[in-house]
């Protein structure tokens, strides 16, 4: 690359350059953010910091109860999402008429871009008031499920269709069964694109703070069922950070968290997709 | 390349009779293209046929509706009939059908599944459990292809990890492994090399008498050293059309028709 920046200017080396410096002030902005965060946030934690409940607001103590809640949500909200979303995937590409997508892609892609908000007071109207769940984790879990589908669903169908049509051409050629040929090609094949519909799912869910202050609250305690209410990292972050004067260190720290979280759950994804479609097909 | 082992196939044991294939007036649009039209034709039980004409004259899409392949793009639409001896192809629920009309396509494209799994598979999904029945099938059916002997040590490798003419070869014994007894092919040598091309041609000719084969081919001279008939089409008004069909040794030497004459002889086409 230096090399190349010698060479006299032409319209080539220019257009090069502009790439690279984009590339360049993308990384380092990344790298600023995530250096930040993890030079204030990392002197706020410790052992204790993740292992005990929150005091005084979260001021002090940690925040324990506050993983468990969003591991919770998350958990409903992906257990709930996922095997919708793989269904609607799947009948969408493999099983309906054609003619009928147009419409259900413009409403997915709508929906996929309604602000979050949105999702909270509906959440909040529907899961909360009307079916009687109040302040939640579960209604907390729906509302973000709801949130999650539109992007999962449409993530599994680009991965469902970038599926080489030989494969469905020469399993239906010797009589194959559509499900043997989904179970034992397509599905292996299109993992990679499922498990990044995952990801968009859970980053989407895990950074989420507005649909979630109407539907799974404030409540910082240890949350004893699915019922109870339930504090999540970022709504914490958002409390430390707007309404507890000094908080804005244990912010950085949850804060922290939350980035390796994702980190973490982002290489487990990537790693079990890959590795389960090895297992499953030898493409070279 | 070595060439496959000229033993008695395997496959003439427990076979019934191939059948006849004959089409009534048959047609095929895709929206509003119309792909071929109004070809009637019967093709003889345990011949092969050689389907030749230029490029977009309706010979891959013909074949499709043999194995009622087409249904798999919904805006095709055929009209008229396909008979397998007596019977109405529409009436045969589709996996049967498809067991008994196998088909190789022009690009090879085994499964990315091992080399054994790419046989094993279909078998599974057609009800075939026993293991050794299985292993069976799959050690016979690699036997007739002449792909036994460079594939038994590696049986658990990737099937893409083969030559173009193996796996060509391994399609084929995926095929003949459900004991089909139609066969289509599509141009099934146009993406190997000539050595290749030659190995699967002489199988196709051992496989003449136990199956009905058809073959779509641009290779004039494959088609002259394999058919026994041959079907020529000619695209006519932006249509399909079938021009000529009877006897190989007729269609070379005296075509009735002067497109036909034009094209044999290379003056067309
Ligand atoms: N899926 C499809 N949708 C629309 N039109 C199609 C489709 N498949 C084929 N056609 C059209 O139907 C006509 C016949 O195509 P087909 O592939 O059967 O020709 P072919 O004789 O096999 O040609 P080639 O020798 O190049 O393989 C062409 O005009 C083609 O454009
Ligand atoms: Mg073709």
């Amino acid at each position: 690359m230096v090399r190349r920046l010698a060479i006299p200017f032409g319209k080539e080396q220019g257009a090069t350059l502009m790439v690279w410096l984009v590339a360049l002030g993308i990384t380092v902005l990344f790298l600023w953010l995530l250096s930040d965060v993890i030079w204030q946030g990392g002197q706020a934690i410790n052992g204790a910091f993740l292992t005990q409940a929150p005091i005084k607001a979260g001021l002090e103590g940690g925040i324990a109860p506050i993983l468990v809640s969003t591991g919770l949500v998350l958990g409903v909200c992906m257990g709930v999402s996922l095997p919708l979303g793989l269904g609607t995937a799947l009948f969408l590409t493999e099983f309906s008429p054609q003619r009928s997508h147009q419409a259900i892609r413009l409403s997915l892609d709508i929906l996929a871009g309604v602000p979050s908000i949105v999702f909270g007071l509906f959440g909040n109207a529907f899961f909360s008031k009307v079916l009687g769940l109040g302040f939640s984790i579960l209604s907390g879990g729906l509302t973000l499920a709801c949130m999650v589908l539109p992007i999962l669903i449409r993530s599994i169908q680009v991965g469902l269709v970038n599926v080489p049509h030989e494969y469905r051409q020469a399993a239906a050629a010797l009589g194959l069964s559509r499900l043997g040929t989904l179970k034992t090609l397509i599905l292996p094949a299109a993992l990679p694109g499922i498990a990044v519909g995952i990801l968009l799912g859970i980053g989407r869910a895990i950074a989420e703070t507005a649909a979630l202050i109407f539907t799974s609250g404030y409540v910082d305690r240890m949350p004893t069922s699915l019922l109870d209410s339930g504090r999540v990292l970022s709504i914490h972050i958002f409390d430390l950070a707007m309404n507890i004067p000094g908080g804005e260190q244990n912010a950085y720290g949850t804060a922290l968290v939350l980035v390796i979280l994702l980190i973490v759950i982002n290489t487990l994804v990537s790693w079990f997709a890959e590795r389960f479609r090895q297992s499953k097909l030898q493409i070279l | 390349m070595t060439s496959p082992t000229l033993s008695p196939p395997s496959f003439t044991a427990d076979h019934h009779q191939p059948p006849s294939v004959r089409v009534e007036n048959l047609s095929l649009r895709y929206g509003r293209k119309m792909a071929f039209a109004n070809v009637d034709a019967q093709f003889r039980a345990g011949q092969i046929t050689a389907l030749i004409g230029p490029s977009g004259c309706g010979k891959t899409s013909f074949l499709s509706c043999l194995n009622r392949l087409h249904e798999l793009t919904p805006k095709a639409q055929l009209s008229g009939q396909v008979y397998l001896n007596n019977c109405d192809t529409a009436t045969i629920p589709l996996t049967p059908l498809r067991r008994q009309v196998g088909m190789l396509f022009q690009k090879p494209n085994p499964f990315p599944l091992s080399i054994y799994r790419n046989l094993a598979f279909p078998l599974k999904e057609h009800g075939i459990c026993d293991r050794t029945l299985i292993h069976h099938i799959i050690e016979t059916t690699l036997t007739d292809v002449g792909l036994w002997a460079e594939v038994k040590n590696r049986l658990k490798a990737p099937a893409l990890s083969l030559s173009g003419g193996q796996q060509q070869r391994l399609c084929l014994a995926r095929a003949l492994a459900l004991k089909p007894r139609v066969l289509l092919m599509d141009e099934p040598c146009s993406a190997l090399d000539p050595l290749s091309s030659e190995v699967i041609e002489d199988l196709i000719l051992r496989l003449k008498g136990t199956y009905t084969i058809l073959i779509v081919t641009h290779n004039l001279g494959q088609a002259s050293r394999i058919a026994d008939d041959v079907a020529f089409f000619w695209v006519q008004h932006d249509v399909g059309q079938l021009v000529e069909f009877g006897p190989a040794k007729d269609i070379f030497a005296h075509p009735k028709d002067p497109l036909t004459a034009a094209y044999v002889s290379g003056r067309r086409g």
